[in-house]
């Protein structure tokens, strides 16, 4: 027995690998079809009004251009909200595109053009003259703070703010105290991919959508509701998604546009949004933050009062977790928290990597930067003297938290014991450099998630369910999976997702996905090991007999006795043997809830980072990171190393680029293009380290994964911003940190 | 945004132009407002290469000309008519991966793969041009592409192993 069929946490390269380097990895928009016509949108000019006249004429008149699909040719839909509703909808009102002349937002779908080519349909969109009767709108948070008000209505995953303890008594008995207000701005999600949706329509009006989405299952369902369709008729395939981060979580308008032209044409159809449009619908959302900590000079938290106010549409109330963190990171008794709304006319925000936390932990990590200076004391000091064990906001303790051993690690490597504290002590010509550090914490969470798996007499296995891989690395690690579980090659395994036939899987986010589709994965493979056990002991004179599935070891191909591994069969004999075709399981994994129910689940992460700001230009250089990850057991350290890299860059980019700026007079994003809304570029990416700390755990899930999709970013933010505090001395309280900041 | 021209008459002629794409001629008739990436894409249906914002600033577009690297999306079909043009799927002869994909592979330089053609082809074009030295000069020279996966240390790796064994 060599067991060479062990692959749980090795660096493996992606199996889609290959796809992805040569162009055979298809995309929602690389599909075609005879006939494939094109749809552009055309977007409201105004952010709150009516329209009152919509004139098409000029474009129908063009040969080549089929429709012009406005408010006023559109009908025959749900007539229901519930209908418009999709998994990752927040409460309210969900918006119905094409189904009103009232403008709720700028750039707000209020045309399809489709035409025979892209180029016509585009042209055409332009030809259409649309005459707005504009009223006020209203896109500032920071002018319209009177207006907060509590969010209404649930959404999965919210947690609402918690008070413990006497915050106002313990804050004003504090030795040493923080009061400071931080703001961000909105920010979009920008995968590399716009969105896009291309629609094959066949002669018995059935369609397959080729969808741009983390959730093949909540495309299709809204689809059907949407358009009253069965599910028969409607096929939802991607196998490809060149990024989300969020933003496919949703059903976006290009997939209504899509369909609903090809069934009206009865034609195949293309829509795929522009740059500027990947600003026209969710976002996250303008924070404002408070925070004050109170602290005894030895550094203990005696206080800590967390209030946010974020910006939502009109229509919905878009909810996370902003404020919840400071009531779980530290240990400390009294703690305030407060989170409320303000209603503008924008679009509805959404969950983009890490929603809440990467607010909210930025706002509280920066906060205990500066109490830490006003305290005199080590910022990493601080953290030590008030780790918490326990999640001081439940009162449970955690399944595991490897966070001392992530400070630890991430310290030594970093050199930190070497910092002089005083800001502006590493002074070299007109280049000041900075060391800062944070802490980050995600969830640990488990979703329900099913699994069918295949095992033919050829020795191949074919595992599925309806999830997706935006770039994670899905289809590998559940490769790795069920050929480790089975003991098979893992070229003998193909894993499917991406399809809305495979068994059900909830939306690929939140860092859940490897958790809980890797647990459905696992499930059905050793279900298939018990069937193959089963069988075995049909052949005739089986020594298999009398073993129970405990008594086997499933390896390279074959299944041993585990005490004398000379006697093994090949799995695929077991098939051929008892002339059985394949073996065929689906899983549905049901989490131990009430073992679960006694812990809190979370990641953690120690993040320290350098900078190089420039005293005379105020350009900062983000020059080295190192972060230690306590994510759980680690399933494939070279594409979870991407995930944490990934995660950090962003925490570089929201820290020092990326904003989605509101010009209020038109009440519009502005910088809508590549050029102008910045993420890093190569040169701006430098030395970044990763280090998974060893966290074994045993409560979250069998495989002991906790997911790695977040935590990569949150704390980065607030440790670059504390590494420019002591680089300059200045706190910049409002994100990006751009140079203006700083000179 | 309300004054919009009146219509004036399409353009729809037609023009005949050949590309050479991966070796393989393809006559087009095609009209001069297509792109060389719609029309990579769709005439060609080659969809390897990437929009990824169609006006030059991201890089998702960038195929070989001639062996020199370009945002496809900011050239006419028409104005490259004769040309010699590598995509994606021309970089790997006879199945056998081209040195840099590999590298892709082993230093996971991509997430999701949506830039990945670009970065790719981009990579070959600045290894032709000859002029990266340091790993700054990579840095910079492939600064062009955007990769919203956050792989650039990675891509980094992968194009400073071919090019230290060339």
């Amino acid at each position: 027995m060599n067991n060479e069929t062990s692959y749980i946490g090795q660096p493996v390269n992606r199996v889609d690998g290959y796809a992805k380097v040569t162009g055979d990895a298809k995309y929602a928009a690389d599909y075609n079809a005879g006939g494939l016509c094109y749809g552009v949108v055309v977007s409201a000019g105004i952010a709150r009004g009516r329209i009152v006249r919509i004139d098409a004429s000029a474009a129908l008149q063009l040969e080549g251009v089929f429709q012009v699909f406005t408010h006023e040719n559109v009908s025959g839909l749900a007539w229901f909200n519930m209908s418009y509703k999709d998994m990752d909808a927040p409460p309210g009102k969900h918006f119905r595109y094409l189904q009103t002349d009232m403008v709720t937002y700028s750039q707000q779908p209020v045309a399809l053009v489709v035409a025979e080519t892209f180029e016509l349909a585009r042209y055409a969109a332009t030809l259409v003259n649309i005459t707005y009767a504009a009223d006020a709108h209203t896109t500032s948070l920071t002018g319209n703070l009177d207006k907060a008000r509590p969010p209404k209505g649930k959404k999965t995953g919210f947690k609402k703010p918690a008070n413990r303890g006497h915050f106002e008594k313990a804050f004003k008995a504090a030795q040493v105290t923080t009061d400071v207000t931080y703001y961000q701005g909105a920010e979009h999600h920008n995968p590399m991919e716009m969105h896009a949706t291309t629609v094959l329509y066949y002669k018995n009006g059935s369609i397959t959508v080729y969808d741009k989405t983390q959730g093949v299952l909540n495309t299709q369902s809204y689809v059907k509701s949407v358009f009253g369709l069965s599910g028969k008729k409607v096929k939802v395939l991607s196998p490809f998604v060149g990024g989300a981060f969020g933003s496919a979580l949703r059903p976006q308008y290009q997939l209504f546009m899509a369909v609903l032209a090809a069934l009206e044409l009865k034609r195949s159809v293309k829509v795929m949004l522009t740059r500027q449009q990947m600003f026209s619908f969710g976002f996250r959302p303008i924070t404002q933050q408070s925070l004050s900590l109170g602290a005894l000079e030895d550094g203990s938290l005696q206080a800590i009062s967390h209030k946010a106010i974020s910006g939502t549409s009109q229509f919905e109330d878009y909810v996370e977790n902003i404020v919840n963190w400071s009531g779980m990171l530290y240990h400390c008794k009294n703690v305030q928290q407060d989170y409320k709304l303000v209603s503008l006319d924008t679009y509805t925000p959404l969950d983009m990597r890490a929603p809440g936390a990467v607010t909210g932990v930025f706002g509280l990590e920066c906060a205990m930067d500066e109490l830490a200076y006003k305290l005199h004391m080590d910022p990493l000091e601080l953290r030590r003297i008030n780790y918490s064990v326990e999640d001081g906001s439940m009162k449970k303790p955690y399944s595991s938290k490897a966070l001392m051993d992530c400070y630890e690690q991430a310290a030594a490597r970093f050199g930190w014991s070497k910092r002089n504290p005083r800001p502006g002590s590493m002074k070299n010509g007109h280049l000041l450099t900075g060391w800062g550090m944070a802490t980050g914490m995600w969830d640990a969470m488990t979703v329900p998630a099913r699994a069918k798996a295949t095992f033919t007499a050829d020795g191949k296995l074919t595992v599925g369910s309806a999830t997706a891989d935006i770039g994670t690395g899905t289809y590998t690690i559940m490769t790795q999976i069920a050929a480790e579980t089975l003991g098979l090659p893992i070229d003998h395994v193909t894993f499917q997702l991406g399809d809305a036939s495979l068994p059900f899987a909830y939306l690929e986010g939140g860092s859940a996905t490897a958790a809980s589709v890797g647990t459905a994965v696992q499930q059905a493979c050793l279900q298939i090991r018990e069937r193959l056990l089963s069988l075995a002991k049909d052949i005739p004179d089986s020594p298999f007999r009398e073993l129970s599935i405990e008594q086997i070891t499933f390896a390279d191909g074959k299944m041993y006795m585990s005490e004398t591994p000379a006697n093994f069969i090949h799995l695929k004999d077991i098939l051929t043997l008892t002339a059985t075709d394949a073996v065929n399981v689906t899983s549905t994994p049901l989490p131990n809830i009430f073992k679960q129910m006694k812990y809190a689940k979370n990641t953690h992460s120690a993040v320290f980072v350098e900078v190089q700001v420039d005293e005379e230009l105020g350009s900062v250089k983000v020059s080295r990171v190192v972060s230690a990850v306590a994510a759980g057991r680690i399933l494939n350290p070279k594409t979870a190393r991407s995930q944490i890299v990934g995660g950090i860059v962003w925490g570089i980019s929201g820290a020092l680029y990326e904003e989605s700026v509101m010009d209020h007079q038109f009440g519009r994003f502005i910088n809508h293009n590549y050029a102008e809304y910045h993420i890093p570029v190569n040169l701006d990416i430098n030395d970044i380290e990763v280090i998974f700390v060893e966290e074994n755990d045993d409560v979250v899930n069998p495989l002991g994964v906790k997911g790695v999709g977040e935590i990569g970013q949150v704390g980065v933010a607030a440790a670059v911003a504390n590494a420019i505090y002591h680089a300059t001395g200045k706190r910049i309280r409002d994100l990006p940190i751009t140079l203006d900041k700083l000179l | 945004m309300d004054q919009v021209a009146a219509p004036v008459l399409v353009d729809q002629a037609t023009h005949t132009i050949t590309l050479t794409i991966n070796k393989i001629p393809y006559e087009l008739k095609i009209q001069p407002w297509v792109t060389l990436l719609d029309a990579i894409r769709e005439y060609v249906q080659l969809t390897g290469t990437k929009k990824g914002c169609d006006q030059g600033q991201c890089g998702a577009c960038t195929v070989l000309v001639n062996g020199k690297r370009i945002n496809s999306c900011l050239t006419l079909a028409v104005m490259k008519d004769g040309a010699d043009i590598t995509t994606i799927e021309g970089v790997a002869e006879d199945g056998i991966l081209h040195p840099l994909q590999q590298a892709f592979i082993d230093h996971d330089a991509f997430q999701c793969g949506y830039c990945t053609p670009g970065q790719i082809c981009s990579a070959i074009g600045l290894l032709n041009e000859g002029k990266a030295r340091t790993k700054e000069d990579i840095q910079e020279l492939m600064s062009g592409n955007l990769c919203r996966c956050g792989a650039y240390t990675n891509i980094v790796a992968a194009v400073q192993q071919v090019k230290d064994k060339l």
